[in-house]
């Protein structure tokens, strides 16, 4: 059966064979960047077809259905346009921050694909601090976004980056603290200990309720983190016309658009190597049968499915709720969410050290 | 109790979320809810709700016959002159003189079919239609004469 892995081990056995190990290592750092950069592109045009179809079903409209085969291209030509379009820099704006800061947010967002686990033993780089640096590098993001909001000299665009400031600062908090829930049940901070940790069953069921708050709070928290509704205060466009990137346009705003989904893929996916073991097949207890037709389901499979599981999640979110106002935004990350997450990290600590989980 | 209040208001919170996501995921399964009309790709069978205003029209019988009186109370209510009203002096058989409508102006890229004249009517004369393309190359087209040629008012309206 081809799987990633075969492929992946195909042609590192090739490069091996034919050039010197630092010519192999540096094709393969190529071949790695050019798969990232594909899997971006084409995690833009399908997200972006995919929310704009979800919101127009849930508002009970049609949505895109008029460029290719039941508007399937719809992206594709927006795309195009953004391409066509120039790339103003404001007068007054500062010019090299304004100009750096969509690349800034888009290697954040790059960064963070390298320790996910999309198979099995398809992993860019399996450090062993993989969730540290996920929860570091997460924060980077922010900076570029504040730098995009100073450089545009404008005062929507400086309210969204300070808003956006003051949300992901708060909101890292109670994120961090659910995913140290399941790094205490799991005792490694290494991806890849994680997903293995899930062989026999995922932690949102071995982890008991524990488990679910931390998962319920992580939804919660790596919503706001991602600047999506209800928490989308930092673009806020019946306030802010558009927030930080009220300057942009063409591929520079497009870079922050697609900045914003890659994001969301990338949230999803620690949510679920998290929560619901990454690439491990769904198995229950003893059922041999059962367990062995999950397993034929190739990994990138599960993996995939319960990514874009929870971006449905949080698209449904989005299409669902009303935005929050600044002060009740506070409110519920200071006030509900962090002594949530403080107290359901005792309750996981104590799950963890008598073994109650399976 | 503090306590119980501060749990009480979460679960609160958690189930009036629910129930909007019940609603928007309803929806989502349920395409045959969708109201969108793919105009004009349905002009044949288009169907528009009952209460869609288009234009104003005055209606007539069979025997070319409408309830105008000419009394401009719709002339009166509507608030931006979109109505003219001319009338004349009908001579009765008895040999009185009646006043009547004589000509009804509608200038329709005035109106913003706001439902008042309609409300004013006294017999019921006009009401609104559902015709809504109305494009034309000149804005004089748009004037119109909403009587019938020949027309007149309908026997016992008074």
């Amino acid at each position: 059966m081809p799987s990633f892995e075969n492929i992946t081990n195909a042609i590192h056995t090739w490069l091996t064979t034919h050039l010197s190990a630092g010519w192999a290592f540096f094709i393969e750092l190529v071949l790695v960047g050019v798969a990232a950069i594909a899997l971006f592109a084409a995690l833009g045009l399908v997200l972006v077809l995919m929310e704009r179809r979800v919101a127009a079903w849930m508002q009970i409209r049609l949505g895109p259905n008029r460029v290719g085969p039941k508007g399937m291209l719809q992206s594709l030509a927006d795309t195009i346009k953004l391409i066509m379009k120039e790339g103003l820099t404001p007068e007054g704006a500062d010019k090299f921050l304004f100009n750096v800061a969509p690349y800034v947010v888009m290697i954040a967002a790059m960064l963070l694909l390298a320790p996910i686990g999309f198979a099995r033993n398809l992993q860019i780089w399996d450090l062993n601090i993989g969730v540290l640096y996920i929860s570091a590098i997460s924060s980077i993001s922010v900076i570029g976004i504040l730098m995009a909001g100073w450089a545009s000299n404008n005062k929507y665009s400086l309210m969204g980056a300070m808003r956006s400031g003051a949300q992901i600062v708060s909101y890292e908090l109670s994120a961090g603290l659910s995913v140290l829930a399941i790094v205490v049940l799991t005792g490694s901070l290494r991806i890849s200990d994680i997903v293995q940790s899930q062989e026999t069953g995922w932690w949102i069921f071995k982890g008991h309720l524990p488990a679910i708050i931390a998962f319920v709070i992580f939804i919660i928290a790596v919503t706001a983190e991602t600047n999506r509704a209800p928490f989308d205060l930092a673009e806020a466009e019946s306030e802010l016309t558009a927030g930080f990137h009220t300057e942009y346009s063409g591929m520079k705003f497009a870079l922050f658009f697609l900045a914003e989904y890659i994001n969301i893929f990338i949230v999803c996916a620690i949510g679920a190597t998290l929560f619901f073991g990454g690439w491990m097949p769904f198995h229950i207890g003893h059922w041999d049968g059962f367990n062995h037709v999950m397993d034929y389901i190739p990994s990138s499979v599960w993996f995939f499915g319960k990514t874009f599981g929870l971006i449905f999640l949080i698209m449904w979110f989005r299409w669902t709720f009303p935005r929050l106002r600044v002060d009740q935004l506070l409110n519920l990350e200071w006030k509900y969410l962090l002594p949530i997450s403080m107290v359901n990290l005792v309750l996981v600590t104590l799950v963890a050290i008598k073994q109650w989980h399976f | 109790m503090f306590i119980t209040n501060y749990i009480k208001e979460v679960w609160g919170a958690v189930k009036s979320l629910a129930k909007g996501m019940k609603l928007t995921g309803y929806y989502f399964t349920h395409h045959k809810e969708i109201i969108t009309q793919e105009y004009p790709d349905n002009r044949a069978e288009l169907v528009l709700p009952e209460r869609f205003r288009g234009e104003v029209v005055m209606k007539h019988d069979e025997h070319n016959e409408h309830a105008c009186t000419g009394c401009t109370a719709c002339e009166l209510a509507c608030p931006n002159g979109t109505i003219k009203i001319i009338t004349k002096f009908d001579i009765s058989p008895e040999g009185k003189k009646k006043k009547a409508l004589d000509t009804f102006i509608y200038h329709l890229e005035l109106c913003t079919m706001c439902n008042m004249c309609i409300e004013a009517c006294p017999t019921d004369a006009i009401k609104m239609a559902q015709n809504f393309e109305h494009s034309v190359y000149d804005r004089r087209q748009l004037t119109k004469k909403l009587n019938r040629p020949g027309s007149k008012i309908r026997e016992g309206v008074e």
